[in-house]
């Protein structure tokens, strides 16, 4: 891939942005305190994660930008779902994914 | 071995050498790390990437709401500590009640996994840029490691009937939005999906008064 100015722009967006929210826990519990609306401030954040999460997965999956993705692909992270869902180790669930993926594709799967 | 696993594949799918390394120090938030890459080495805009993960880490107000009596009221310090909230530091921190000891639980958890965070990444980063350099990313299957790695993080995240309802419609909206948004954005708009956890359960609520 090659490397341009608004790469390094996306990249200092990301780490400004990131260290801000870091900052911005402390800062409001200072002002507003812990407590019920806390509470549920947090499970929508939490919330937030859960869904945007599941959307990249599911869009990584599938999708080449547009263009879907194939069949080995998916599969692999089928593979890799059914390994979190029994718990396997992290790596074990990574390698079993791009194992698969390449397995289909040596194949002759898309 | 998330931090290896980092490094190896986002070198391996495309991105430069420094890239991971970079990020993992500036950064320091393994699922955004992983979400900025996969999209950026994937053709999606770097700012919608970067929208992207910083709306993943959203997440880090309410754990340093959580942990805000551990952090230093002013200084260089405060900023450090800031830097050091993960999930990690803060689950090692909340349950514990003795301030001494909540103060001792972050900073080691903070310092030793930022340590081994960035070690990881460095060696997985070598790895990924020598062993699997000369051979073709989507032979070794690397395009399923990005996914398969997010949905070993959102797993333990799902706890709850909301939890799944939100990851399900979260999917459901990403998908949806692929067809008339531009590449990257779908799972930022996933986001929506968190209203399907919230007015179900409000519904709920209204019909028990």
């Amino acid at each position: 891939m090659t490397w341009g100015t608004e790469h390094w722009v996306g990249l200092g967006v990301l780490a400004v942005a990131t260290f801000a929210l870091r900052l911005l826990g402390p800062w409001l519990a200072a002002r507003v305190g812990g407590g019920a609306r806390a509470g549920s401030t947090d499970a929508l954040l939490a919330g937030l994660a859960v869904a945007v999460l599941a959307g990249l997965v599911v869009t990584q999956a599938l999708f080449d930008g547009r263009e879907a993705a194939g069949w080995a692909r998916p599969l692999g992270v089928v593979v890799a779902g059914v390994l979190v869902w029994r718990r396997a180790p992290f790596l074990a669930v990574v390698l079993a994914a791009a194992a698969t993926t390449a397995l289909l594709r040596l194949l002759g799967l898309p | 071995m998330v931090g290896l696993s980092f490094g190896a594949v986002a070198v391996a799918s495309g991105a430069p050498l420094w890239l991971p390394v970079l990020l993992s120090v500036v950064v320091f938030a393994g699922a955004s790390q992983f979400v900025f890459v996969a999209l950026v080495t994937g053709g999606s805009s770097p700012l919608v990437a970067a929208l992207t993960g910083t709306v993943l880490n959203a997440r880090m107000v309410p754990l340093g709401m959580g942990v805000a009596d551990v952090v230093p009221r002013t200084g260089w310090r405060r900023l450090l500590a800031a830097h050091l909230l993960t999930d990690e530091s803060a689950a090692f921190t909340l349950p514990r009640r003795d301030p001494e000891e909540r103060r001792a639980a972050f900073w080691l958890t903070g310092v030793l996994l930022f340590a081994l965070w960035n070690l990881g990444v460095l060696v997985g980063a070598g790895l990924g840029g020598t062993v699997l350099a000369s051979v073709d990313p989507s032979d070794l299957g690397l395009d399923a490691a990005f996914p398969a790695v997010l949905l070993a993080l959102l797993v333990p995240a799902v706890r709850t009937r909301a939890d799944r309802r939100t990851a399900v419609a979260g999917a459901v909206v990403a998908v949806a939005a692929v067809p008339v948004l531009p590449v990257g954005l779908p799972a930022v708009v996933a986001a929506l999906g968190v209203l399907a956890g919230r007015a179900r359960r409000r519904g709920g609520d209204g019909g028990a008064p």
